[in-house]
């Protein structure tokens, strides 16, 4: 791998750009592998990575059906925070930002991770109550977050209109400063590129058909597209597809694949200073580097692959835009489109071994799973690796439906993911 | 939005319904001799199917009956509606009267 630096820039630069070198290989299937990640996404390049540099297995494989990023890695509204709740919670999303507080240097790619702070708006008595929980909670855990009168989040959010004859008016926010967002392609490719120059091989158009057991039970290898794969660890990390490949284990999740939408419109100058959300009139909004509103729309109600949602929630979404920052009425937006999220009753990932010897899971992360992908592929390693949890995602086992130890930040925290 | 075939009132615009999820499952008769994986299954278990599904919609805005449909998660068509407490439906038959898209 050619490292980025000024020297290698400069040189490039007086080489017509010609002697960069492709990021990552394209390489044949081997016919087995210590082990297998299913699933070309943030979180299971992220998992091979950390297997090869902080565990030494680097006769891995990550198998992606399609193309890299291009499932929910890149179809998502790239926010980072850590403002959840509880403990298990709190710790596993406080693990990623301090991963992506450093991911830009750790992977020489710049993933252009920016810390422009994250406002959350309560417009109602519960709300406040609500977010003011949160604030002290995760103040506990040693989390920043801070409580705004509507003054103060105007003046950190200047467009944001906090008069008081709106529909749902401001009555306050709960800012998390160092929350922001990332580029979502910028950290697939990043991943891909540390992990292949670990030596780990990303079989793409490679669409797992099906998963090999042996006389134990244990899984073996897996069925492909590109023909059969020997393994004796599987870390499945397909999103809104894990009910699908679990299946072809025979392992039935407490999941439910769910389209999930969102937008942009076309570019403009720098207009928006920050992430903001409202999760009582359902808005999420920033302004990526390019100058397009990026926003965050919801799931629709009944299970779908179909990657496309209903008008009607989008257009729910743009409602309370327009309403918040009435500047934005007559924006045109120039692209919608949506991904399949696989969402657990209590709205909590799960990150664990399964009931299934060598198999192991990473999925559940409903709506929210990109501003996790570097802790939740760092302790997904760590499990794959040692055959036991991480500390940090030693809660977030497939057995708490079971044992009834649900980590729900559903209904106690009033966030969407 | 989805055009949802309600068997009561015809084809009415999703708005108008709410998704009850994965149809036919029957809460235990006896919840307390059920071990916890059993009751879990029950619970939180779902089959989230990538093709034919069955599921259940209540038309709240509308006659507020709950019925069950058979859809395919991939095209979202409707193959298929029936009332509550009437047998599936089989699906390959509904997907061949109705078609796939």
């Amino acid at each position: 791998m050619r490292r980025f630096s000024l020297p290698s820039l400069l040189s490039e630069a007086f080489n017509a750009h010609q002697g960069w070198q492709r990021q990552w290989r394209d390489p044949a299937p081997k016919a087995s592998y210590d082990a297998i990640i299913i699933g070309g996404g943030g979180h299971g390049l992220g998992a091979a990575y950390y297997l090869a540099k902080e565990h030494g297995l680097t006769n891995i494989a990550v198998l992606e059906k399609g193309w890299i990023g291009g499932g929910n890695a890149g179809r998502n509204t790239t926010i980072i925070r850590s403002n959840y709740l509880y403990d298990e919670s709190a710790a596993l999303y406080e693990h990623a930002v301090k991963l992506w507080e450093g991911l830009s240097q750790e992977l020489n790619y710049n993933v252009m991770f920016s810390q422009r702070g994250v406002l959350m708006l309560a417009h109602n008595v519960h709300d406040v109550q609500s977010f003011k929980r949160h604030v002290y909670s995760n103040r506990l855990n040693g989390i920043d977050n801070e409580w705004m009168t509507p003054q103060q989040a105007k003046e950190f959010c200047p467009p944001l209109n906090i008069s008081p004859d709106i529909r749902y008016p401001v009555m306050g926010a709960a800012l998390q400063r160092r929350g922001g967002t990332a580029r979502h392609d910028a950290v697939v490719w990043g991943y891909a590129r540390a992990a292949d120059a670990l030596g780990v091989d990303i079989l793409q158009n490679c669409e797992v058909t099906g998963i090999n057991r042996g006389p134990d039970g244990a899984v073996t290898g897996v069925e492909t597209t590109r023909g059969p794969i020997k393994a004796k660890k599987i870390g499945v990390s397909a999103a809104g597809h894990t009910s699908v490949v679990m299946g072809m284990a025979g392992v039935r999740m407490p999941l439910e694949s769910f389209p999930l939408q969102a937008l942009v419109s076309e570019p403009v100058k720098p207009c928006f200073p920050c992430v903001l959300m409202s999760n009582a009139v359902h808005a999420y909004i920033s302004q990526s580097d390019k100058g397009e509103l990026v926003i965050g729309a919801g799931t629709d109600q009944y299970v779908s692959y179909s990657q496309q949602g209903g008008l009607h929630i989008t257009t729910h979404t743009l409602d309370a835009i327009c309403e918040l920052f009435p500047q934005f009425t007559r924006m045109r937006m120039l692209r919608s489109w949506g991904g399949i999220v696989d969402v657990t009753p209590d709205r909590s990932p799960i990150i664990g071994k399964t009931p299934v010897k060598g198999l192991y899971v990473n999925c559940g992360w409903g709506t929210g799973g990109f501003k996790a992908t570097p802790g939740s592929a760092n302790v997904f390693a760590h499990t794959i690796a040692r055959d036991e949890p991480h500390p940090i995602n030693a809660p977030f086992t497939l057995d708490r439906f079971r044992t009834g130890r649900l980590i729900d930040e559903a209904a106690a925290a009033a966030v969407a993911h | 939005m989805l055009l949802v075939p309600c068997p009561y009132c015809g084809a009415r615009p999703e708005i108008e319904f709410r998704c009850g999820g994965e149809a036919h499952i029957a809460r235990p008769a006896d919840p307390s001799a059920l071990s916890d994986a059993e009751w879990a299954n029950y619970l939180f278990i779902r089959t989230s199917p990538k093709g034919v599904h069955a599921e259940r919609w209540l038309h709240a805005h509308g006659c507020g009956r709950w019925f069950n449909a058979i859809r395919n998660t991939v095209s979202d068509s409707f193959l298929a509606t029936y009332k509550m407490g009437e047998t599936r439906p089989d699906s390959a038959a509904a997907e061949s009267t109705q078609g796939g898209k």
